[in-house]
């Protein structure tokens, strides 16, 4: 199993007792899975998301609890194996986190640089190493004719293809994305997800994508998680989610007026970015 | 419409608290601008100040004074280059952004917090002590001479240095590099990839900015011996030459006004 997560609770960093971000969440997710996480802002996507790239500490008072990522407790381990097992991932978040100033090839190839020794990574710095290995990622986003150019040049979606073509670079076996259609247009989305998806079965990698566009996720992805206040509200194959189960999610919660009839694509329109 | 701005009086009573707080201040100080103004000291100054004109121009003069200069840039230079080689790995250390026992939990381990708490500490001394007194130290321990301007330079800076890199690492933006780490990057490939691009126009600003005032420090540093541009102009000024005096003022803002220059044209380049 890539994942498995039994009775986990999450608190944030620096939060009051009860403030949880993620509670009592169960979840398996083998190697080679591609599940898309929905629900509704402030469901808890990000936090989860963090919690499964050892950025968030669950919370450890329930005993019955249990957490292993790669067959491996990551905080049972010295802070050390706990660091060389996030090489193994790879999270992107909602936000491409590019400096403005790098240029696109560095930014790209800084997806290896859990792979490349210090050496390496400031010889790359003067003379990139492999711009081919950069151009061949960034080609596949139809960005090619940016290697060379700095990422504050870049349109923001631009930005977030660039950051989807470090995770291309890297050699994780596990991809956690945040939102990574939220600033491309229709079509650019489906293509941005075709390629992730494609490079995820080739090298046999778990997808985990978090998605606004609730069609895409139950198009494109064989298995739905939906999250809503930090619990888990279904977890199944997509074809078995209908309308109601989609409804019910993304429920308006101060008065639980019913969503307007055919409620995704214009839920993807309406609500706001986490 | 309100009647009266809400802000007014919180400010008129900012005023009169300042005044009140301020004037024993400038009693103790023994504050009194006026007796610039009385005849006996504005004769004395229009004696000294009418010496200034013409400035000093001979050809020997010259010569001296661009041998003194190019000292005192060498001086702040070398300075400067000793200070960064202490300073920069004191600053990786120190930053708390670097730090890769924080991911996840927001807490860094004990022996990490220790660590960067005793650099802290060591930054505090270096920077503390002004680099005109360890010129008074040193100059009794290496003698006279530019040697002694130059290690003073280099400990006080190197103190500024790690300190204030430190600061300007720590607030911007994180994003970038937070996630290398998160990744699983090294904390050197981190800094090289997330936290440099994202601050390298405001520390290469701050170090020309440094090195500006290294050049200024060198010069004071010249009156208790340590050589430099300093040391001729006390001697200059002790003979009462208002002209020699002039020519080295005027030196002296080329000389800031140069290191300006710099700072703008590589902040140019890396915006």
């Amino acid at each position: 199993m890539t994942i498995l997560f039994k009775s986990i609770s999450v608190r944030h960093e620096g939060a009051a007792q009860s403030a949880f971000a993620l509670r009592d969440l169960s979840l398996s997710i083998g190697p080679g899975e591609q599940v898309a996480l929905i629900g509704p802002s402030g469901a808890g996507k990000t936090s989860l998301l963090h919690t499964l790239a050892c950025a968030l500490k669950p919370d450890q008072s329930d005993p019955a609890s249990l957490y292993h990522l790669f067959d491996q407790d990551p905080w049972q381990l010295s802070s050390a194996e706990r660091h060389a097992l996030r090489s193994r991932l790879f999270l992107a978040p909602q936000t491409p986190p590019l400096p403005p100033r790098q240029r696109v090839v560095n930014a790209v190839l800084a997806g290896a640089l859990p792979q490349w020794s210090l050496w390496q990574a400031v010889r790359s710095l003067v003379k990139p190493i492999d711009p081919a290995r950069a151009y061949a990622a960034l080609s596949k986003f139809n960005l090619q004719d940016k290697l060379y150019a700095r990422v504050d040049r870049l349109s923001g979606g631009e930005r977030q293809r660039c950051g989807m073509a470090r995770a291309l670079i890297s050699s994780a076996e596990l991809f956690l994305v945040d939102e990574p259609l939220s600033a491309l247009d229709p079509t650019l989305a489906i293509q941005t997800l075709e390629v992730l998806q494609q490079e995820a079965r080739t090298r046999n990698a778990t997808l985990i994508c978090s998605l606004h566009q609730v069609e895409l996720a139950r198009a494109y992805f064989p298995r739905v998680i939906g999250l809503r206040d930090g619990r888990i509200v279904f977890d199944a194959a997509s074809n078995q989610i209908g309308d109601a189960d989609i409804a019910a999610l993304y429920r308006n919660r101060e008065d639980d007026a019913p969503v307007p009839e055919s409620p995704p694509a214009s839920v993807a329109t309406v609500i706001p970015r986490c | 419409m309100p009647e009266r701005d809400p802000a007014w009086n919180g400010r008129i009573t900012a005023c009169v608290v300042m005044i009140i707080i301020l004037w024993p201040m400038l009693v103790m100080a023994e504050f009194k601008p006026w007796i610039l103004l009385d005849a006996q000291s504005l004769g004395a100054t229009w004696q000294f100040l009418s010496t200034f004109f013409p400035p000093a121009h001979s050809a020997e003069f010259l010569e001296m004074l661009l041998y003194a200069t190019w000292e005192t840039i060498a001086m702040a230079t070398a300075g400067m280059t000793l200070a960064l080689l202490g300073a920069i790995p004191m600053t990786l250390i120190a930053t708390e952004r670097l730090s890769i026992s924080r991911l996840g939990t927001g807490r860094i381990a004990a022996w990490a917090v220790a660590v960067r708490q005793l650099v802290r500490w060591l930054l505090i001394l270096l920077r503390s002590v002004p680099e005109l007194v360890w010129a008074l130290l040193l100059v009794r321990i290496v003698g006279l001479g530019p040697t002694a301007g130059v290690i003073a330079i280099a400990l006080t800076y190197c103190g500024m240095l790690g300190k204030v890199y430190a600061d300007i690492l720590e607030s911007s933006d994180s994003a970038a590099c937070d996630n290398l780490l998160r990744n699983g990057s090294g904390r050197l490939a981190a800094f090289f990839y997330g936290a440099l691009p994202s601050s390298a126009s405001e520390l290469v600003s701050y170090t020309v900015y440094r090195w500006e005032c290294a050049i200024r420090g060198s010069v004071v540093m010249g009156f208790v011996g340590a050589g430099g541009l300093g040391q001729r102009m006390d001697e200059s000024m002790k003979m009462l030459a208002g002209d020699e005096l002039a020519t080295m003022l005027l030196m002296f803002v080329l000389l800031v006004a140069c290191a300006d220059g710099v700072s703008a044209m590589l902040r140019k380049r890396l915006a």
